[in-house]
């Protein structure tokens, strides 16, 4: 099978019982998205597909023939970090970092689906104009960290939200 | 941030700032290689069998029909273990492989070594392995025979016709450790007011989100390399090479990445059984538990089952505590002992208090094995003494803040160790902050930010707003006579033509900022801007453990002094150079003090690097007296106060924390952003534990190893945060600094669980706190 991966074609041949967070991590040493419960659970192997954020853990690989997926290790443009990759940085928004680019793959994800003008679980009345914080946390609710870094991340990604609106968020 | 010391600092970067993390952004881009992430050409994947029983004795175990499996390479059992067949922290007494009996579910009894993890997996699963069950120990009451047990509730255990004669769980009988606190006169002072109380603590997990793993290499001397994620390298290695029987120098650790630890990686997992497969097939061996395996493969926080008796003159001041704690232990000793410390020697609380009777008692069940979690001891204490406190504020008329302020220990205050506090102690300081914090809007009507949330459960009929309070002492580094120290080797040299530092110690990194805040150090202590934090061995010394929240204290200490030796090499520099006199390094400049700058440290660096490698050690503990608890065991403590405020809905038992408020004495502020990070994840924590978080354990049997069952706070539960950092100098400590990583989750705890008695008028004696607590309770009104 092909498997499109940050603008790469990788041939491979799967085991068709192989997730695609193994295919990125045993076979193509893509080891940025993370495993920590390959049962959907924590959100830490959440990658990109076709824009779109899911559990790789949740998906099996051979179902992803010739689709464009974009993993952490995809997401920085020429060694200039993306913007969420930069707020996280700036805000302090992780600890030991293994949910980080769940959190980072998540919250791009997030911004985009946003931006098409998908509701959210809490949004009532219609697309709000703004993200807030309120948002924020419903739309990253299926990322854990366990080192409680919740508090630097929701203020990261607003940061990334108000920059594209051209507001200062302070 | 109130500063009362100041650490001239004029070097970018140093301490008191926060830098963007040296680490950091290769976690934002995935290039950070946690312990996972290795691989080697050639490497097996290792797989363990574990018993599926709380309790048996092995009659026989069977590999043939796994080695025969494709793909296979080593299936190893206890008769393969080179050297000792236990280990452990304090005591050696958990086997690395079983052999005999198991005695808690999850117990590691074979390991294989395979081409691939799955076939790892099925070779593990036909190993036959016949078992004859044995009746469990479960209930730590029914663990103690001991002739001093009194029953903490006045109910025994249910007993079974074999109980009388059950056999200890081991030979050497099923108390771990029983410490007596006798402070004045506990047992004949008697007080106007008296309230009693009996509370529970379920078993917390750690659930750090990057499993248990590593990667051994076996090495052309016959020894191994291990990279790991762990908390202490080398007591990894002491424990290795007795059950490897190899040489320490044999064996070479190298931190991998930690994706977090909070007391969970203090214990050995799979560190002997990987070295046992690579040196057996001679190939590098990979293990990576799963999250289930992980839930089997490390310790939790003790279970506490605990009587408080506090008794008080008619104002609210304390006369005396009597309290008995028990702490089930589980299978094996782990951090037992050290736990059953901090919980009795500060098992009153931040209090003054004149008269302790205080028994605690750490045993040994057939549950799984608890250990080391973060505030290990005080958190299940504070959750007794802080609902003490609330309810003798109702019995005298008090406030939460009042009596808590009336009775708060201060600088000079004996403990009931009769240790007195000689460093600030600002207990009454922190609750007149929190006092003064404005509060959150009254109850909103929105259904998103009610219990149940967008669950559309209520429109609010049912909810009731409640404040509460509480605060936590905690110790910080080892206690107990203990030989606590740090080792760091400190080096600089010219790189191209600019000054360079590299620090090397062994101390771990687990999130907590330790490599950002060892740079800052050496840039404030030799004005060199461009720091370097080598990667954490075993080719330098211990840098001990990363817990009891001692490393900024310890290793810092230790690399503080390191950067102090190199200094002096370059002020004797400086001094053949510039002719004598009293020099400092800043910004990359070497200053007279009386003439100003008088040159560059890199002119002082055109004869060579400069090396220092050094041990430090905070002031020696004393051990407690067993039978009276008398001793001056700790060389530091911690304060930290939470408010919470929580909504909860009286009818379903539903409850949202709405926020917490915190104010922490740090001393000195090292990285405020990391201060922050850890008050922050501490209480998350807390929180979890008062509301969600329980490891189920029915029958010995582990019932919910998985994130979908074992509920921990998601970014929805975690509430905004105020925080007040206090920075009050500890004379003795460096740079007057104090732990942070524990405290926070000590008294958020509490904190919860008094707003939502507050809020809905259930007197709450269990965490995690259970809508049917809530709800049974309402029924019976
Ligand atoms: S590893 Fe995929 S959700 Fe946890
Ligand atoms: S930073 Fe450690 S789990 Fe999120």
């Amino acid at each position: 099978m092909q498997l499109h991966v940050n603008g790469r074609l990788h041939e491979l041949a799967l085991d068709n019982r192989t997730t695609l967070l193994d295919a990125l991590r045993e076979h193509l040493g893509l080891t940025g998205s993370k495993k920590g419960c390959d049962h959907g659970q924590c959100g830490a192997c959440t990658v990109l597909v076709d824009g779109r954020r899911i559990n790789s853990c949740l998906a099996l690989a051979v179902t992803l023939d010739g689709v464009e997926i974009r993993t952490i290790e995809g997401l920085s443009d020429d060694g200039a970090l993306h913007p969420v990759q930069q707020a996280f940085l700036d805000r302090d928004g992780f600890q030991c970092g293994y949910c980080t680019p769940g959190q980072i793959c998540s919250a791009v994800g997030m911004l985009d689906e946003f931006d098409q003008g998908w509701p959210s679980a809490v949004t009532t009345g219609g697309q709000p104009a703004a993200l807030d914080a309120g948002e924020v946390r419903e739309r990253m609710s299926g990322n854990l960290c366990r080192c409680g870094a919740y508090m630097n991340i929701v203020p990261a990604i607003l940061d990334v939200a108000d920059a594209a609106a051209g507001r200062s968020s302070a | 941030m109130t500063v009362s010391t100041e650490v001239r600092n004029r070097t970018a970067g140093g301490i008191g700032e926060s830098p963007v993390r040296p680490d950091g952004t290769f976690k934002v881009t995935g290039q950070f290689a946690y312990s996972s992430d290795l691989w080697m050409d050639g490497m097996l994947w290792g797989a363990t069998l574990r018993s599926p029983h709380p309790r048996a004795r092995i009659t026989s175990i069977d590999v043939g029909p796994a080695l025969k499996l494709a793909g296979v390479s080593a299936v190893l059992t206890h008769d393969d273990v080179p050297g000792e067949k236990v280990y452990g922290l304090e005591i050696a007494d958990q086997p690395v492989l079983a052999f005999d009996e198991v005695r808690y579910q999850g117990e590691p009894v074979v390991i294989v070594a395979a081409d691939h993890p799955e076939t790892a997996r099925r070779a593990a699963a036909l190993v036959v392995v016949d078992y004859e069950v044995v009746e469990p120990v479960t209930d730590p009451r029914e663990a103690v025979g001991h002739p001093d047990w009194k029953p903490v509730h006045d109910e025994p255990g249910e007993r079974t016709a074999m109980s009388r004669d059950r056999a200890p769980v081991h030979p050497h009988g099923n108390i771990v450790r029983h410490q007596r606190i006798r402070f004045g006169d506990p047992d004949a002072v008697t007080a106007d007011v008296v309230v009693q109380g009996d509370y529970e603590v379920g078993m917390q997990d750690q659930a750090f989100l990057g499993p248990e793993s590593g990667l051994a290499v076996p090495a052309d001397d016959g020894g191994v390399d291990l990279y790991v994620a762990t908390q202490w390298l080398h007591v990894d290695r002491r424990q290795m090479s007795g059950a490897l029987a190899l040489p320490e120098e044999k064996i070479r650790l190298t931190l991998a990445g930690v994706g977090g630890a909070f007391g969970a990686r203090e214990d050995l997992s799979m560190q002997v059984h990987a070295c046992m497969l690579a040196l057996r097939t001679g190939r590098p061996v990979k293990m990576v538990y799963s999250r289930e395996e992980s839930f089997f493969g490390h310790v939790h926080r003790h279970p506490a089952l605990m009587r408080y008796e506090h008794g008080a003159d008619r104002d609210g001041r304390l006369v005396y505590v009597r309290a008995h704690i028990l702490l089930d232990g589980g299978a094996y000793t782990s951090s037992t002992p050290a736990v059953v410390g901090n919980a009795s020697t500060l098992g009153v609380g931040p209090y003054d208090v004149p008269n302790v009777g205080m028994d605690c008692w750490g045993v040994y069940t057939n549950n799984p094995p608890c250990g080391a979690m973060r505030g290990f001891g005080a958190v299940q204490a504070a959750f007794g003494y802080e609902s003490q406190m609330d309810k003798l504020a109702a019995a005298v008329g008090l406030s939460p803040v009042e009596i808590r302020t009336l009775n708060a220990v201060s600088e000079g205050s004996i403990l009931p160790t009769g240790q007195r506090i000689d460093s600030p102690a600002p207990v009454a300081e922190l609750m007149h902050r929190l006092d003064a914090m404005p509060l959150p809007g009254s109850v909103d009507q929105d259904i998103r930010l009610l219990p149940g949330g967008v669950s559309n459960t209520t429109h609010g009929e049912g909810v009731r707003r409640g404040v509460g309070y509480a605060v936590g002492i905690k110790n910080v580094g080892f206690s107990e006579g203990f030989d606590d120290y740090s080792t760091a080797r400190v080096r600089i040299e010219l790189v191209g033509d600019e000054p360079s530092v590299l620090v090397h110690t062994a101390a771990v990194e687990v999130g907590q900022g330790l490599v950002t805040v060892q740079a800052q150090i050496a840039r404030s202590e030799l004005g060199v801007e461009r720091v370097t934090v080598a990667a954490a061995d075993t080719q330098v010394g211990s840098g001990g453990s990363t817990s009891a929240s001692r490393q900024t204290y310890v290793t810092g200490g230790a690399v503080r002094a390191g950067c102090a030796a190199v200094r002096s090499s370059l002020f004797e520099r400086a001094a053949a150079r510039y002719g004598p006199g009293e020099f400092r390094l800043v910004a990359g400049k070497v200053e007279s003090l009386v003439d100003g700058v008088v040159g560059d440290i890199a002119s002082l660096l055109l004869d060579g690097p400069v090396e220092h490698t050094v041990q430090w050690r905070h002031r020696p503990t004393q051990p407690l007296d067993e039978a009276t608890g008398r001793g001056n065991a700790h060389v530091q403590w911690a304060f930290c106060a939470h408010r919470a405020v929580v909504d909860v809905d009286v009818e379903l038992g539903l409850i949202r924390v709405v926020e917490l408020a915190c104010v922490q004495d740090v001393g000195k502020a090292m990285n405020p952003d990391a201060v922050l990070g850890q008050i922050h994840g501490g209480s998350a924590q807390g929180l979890g534990l008062a509301v969600m978080e329980e490891v189920q354990v029915v029958d010995g049997k582990l019932r919910n190893p998985s994130f979908t069952d074992y509920l921990m706070p998601t970014i929805m539960d975690m509430p905004p945060m105020r925080v007040e950092v206090l920075e009050l100098a500890d004379p003795h400590s460096p740079y007057g600094l104090r732990g942070v990583g524990e405290p926070p989750t000590i008294s958020s705890t509490p904190a919860i669980v008094a707003a939502v008695r507050a809020a809905s008028g259930v007197d709450l004696k269990r965490v995690p706190i259970r809508p049917e607590h809530l709800v049974a309770a309402a029924l019976c009104h």
